[in-house]
């Protein structure tokens, strides 16, 4: 469903991507993780059009992002800060995003009601905690039920109650046949959600694997535990 | 596009800085005209207010907009918009936006107090120098990814084109007085938006005094008409390149 072929970016003289080719497909739960500034959330930025890869091109269900909107129609994004203009209220955000999206079918609100949106839709996006804010941003990306879902730290900030919430959600979009791609320096949090894991080092792809083989490789049972087995065994 | 324009104007408008220049804008003039019996005169005083306010608050206000945009622009792009979109729009708003308050704060005396032609001149003069300032704005915008040096960059580009332009010109002038250099002169004055604005509007009133000499020059190798056209022509430049060049950099901008 997204392609990515040899992407390379660089800022300034820091190398954030190099080399990195990822096939991602539809009904699959991919972990991206890794160390800090290993390049997790670039690419997904890059993914998004938010940053223009140097080299390299990105494939959405075959065909160039290149110079092309209309496929962000299906990705839901929740970025790892969500930004939102300080003077707008929750209400005017979803409103405006949704007279952008134009979407025709039948909105997503379970997030919605599940957080309370209603309750306190009309506070400003600048009184927020980053709590809500994140609880903001999930709902957004789930609201138009869009087939792909890029969630950057999805549960960073959130409450244990809210955090389970989403991934119980995130579970039951996986079963829907979505393709999800998610961030996380949290390990423990990831069990039962991922199908495959993409660990990144120093702006390279170490590995991508699924959860199942990784766990045959180390005789493991959980993603934190079986990620560090291989790591030493790489690095012995 | 037109969703998120209307968004922009509705959120400026809004803002009370805007009111608030409008009614200054509104105060000055409305103080000249009752102040000064002779329009020509009246004219020449609010021209100078004109010439050195506008710019100034136009590519302020822009410049700062344009930096606490940077959410509203991050959450759009991640959202199926143009690129070109977003920023057209956001240009669209505050050249609006600007643009009323003007018409609001100077276009309702001079249209009451002065001729009709020379008043549509004034007001169609400072509509243009009005977008030309949210163009170089929101280019110095791009340029500057930190706040404090887009807008630092903003007041030394307005400093240089409202009044060091004019010192370096005349420095000029004096020194190569024996030679003939009305022509370079000529496109000295055409590179200076402000200055264009000034001959433009001194063409229309014609007080041949206070025409100053670019503005003489100027008479001289076009005629009124032309001369108007030409400036008109070279006005619009200064909006449409500096925005075209800001929208191609904001196309490659990561965020």
């Amino acid at each position: 469903m997204i392609e990515l072929n040899n992407i390379s970016k660089s800022f300034g003289n820091t190398h954030a991507l190099k080399n990195v080719s990822m096939h991602l497909k539809a009904g699959k739960c991919f972990g991206l993780i890794g160390p800090n500034a290993c390049g997790k959330t670039t690419i997904i930025k890059s993914i998004l059009n938010m940053v223009v890869p140097s080299a390299g091109n990105i494939l959405f269900d075959g065909k160039s992002i290149k110079g092309d909107v209309s496929y962000k129609n299906h990705i839901g994004y929740m970025p790892q800060i969500g930004r939102y203009p300080e003077n707008m209220s929750i209400k005017q955000v979803i409103d405006m995003i949704r007279d952008i999206r134009a979407y025709q079918g039948i909105e997503d609100k379970e997030l919605y009601d599940a957080f309370g949106i209603d309750q306190f839709g009309d506070k400003k996006m600048r009184t927020l905690s980053g709590g809500t804010t994140q609880k903001v941003s999930a709902t957004l990306a789930l609201l138009f039920n869009p087939p792909v879902l890029i969630l950057d730290e999805p549960t960073a900030g959130l409450d244990p109650i809210s955090s389970e919430l989403l991934r119980y959600k995130i579970i039951k979009e996986r079963e829907n046949g979505k393709l999800i791609l998610i961030t996380s320096h949290l390990l423990s949090e990831l069990d039962d959600l991922l199908t495959d894991i993409i660990f990144m080092q120093e702006a390279e792809v170490l590995f991508n694997k699924s959860v199942g083989t990784l766990f045959e490789e180390t005789g493991e049972e959980r993603i934190s535990k079986a990620v560090s087995k291989l790591l030493k065994i790489k690095r012995a | 596009m037109k969703g998120i324009t209307k968004f922009v104007i509705a959120d400026i408008l809004k803002n009370r800085i805007i009111l608030f220049y409008a009614l200054i804008l509104g105060v000055f003039s409305w103080s000249i005209f009752s102040l000064e019996d002779n329009t020509s005169k009246g004219i020449m005083s609010l021209l100078n207010i004109i010439l050195l306010t506008v710019p100034l608050v136009s590519i302020i206000f822009s410049n700062i907009y344009m930096y606490n945009s940077a959410e509203f622009i991050e959450l759009l792009v991640s959202q199926p918009v143009k690129r070109s979109a977003i920023w057209t729009s956001l240009f669209i708003g505050l050249a609006v936006a600007l643009n009323v308050s003007f018409l609001v704060g100077i276009g309702i005396p001079v249209l009451l107090f002065v001729p009709f032609m020379t008043g549509m001149t004034v007001i169609i003069t400072g509509m243009m120098i009005t977008t030309i300032f949210v163009s170089i704005a929101m280019l110095c915008s791009i340029l500057m990814r930190d706040k404090a040096r887009g807008i630092g960059l903003s007041i030394m580009l307005w400093l240089f084109l409202s009044l060091i332009y004019d010192g370096l010109v005349l420095f000029f002038m004096f020194q190569y007085a024996d030679y003939p250099i009305e022509k370079p002169m000529a496109i000295f004055s055409a590179l200076n938006p402000i200055d264009l604005a000034r001959i433009q509007v001194l063409l229309q009133v014609d007080v041949a005094a206070l025409m100053g000499y670019t503005g003489a020059i100027f008479k001289k190798m076009f005629g009124t008409m032309t001369g108007y056209l030409v400036s008109l022509i070279l006005m619009l430049l200064w909006i449409v390149i500096p925005f075209l060049i800001s929208i191609k950099l904001f196309n490659k901008k990561d965020l």
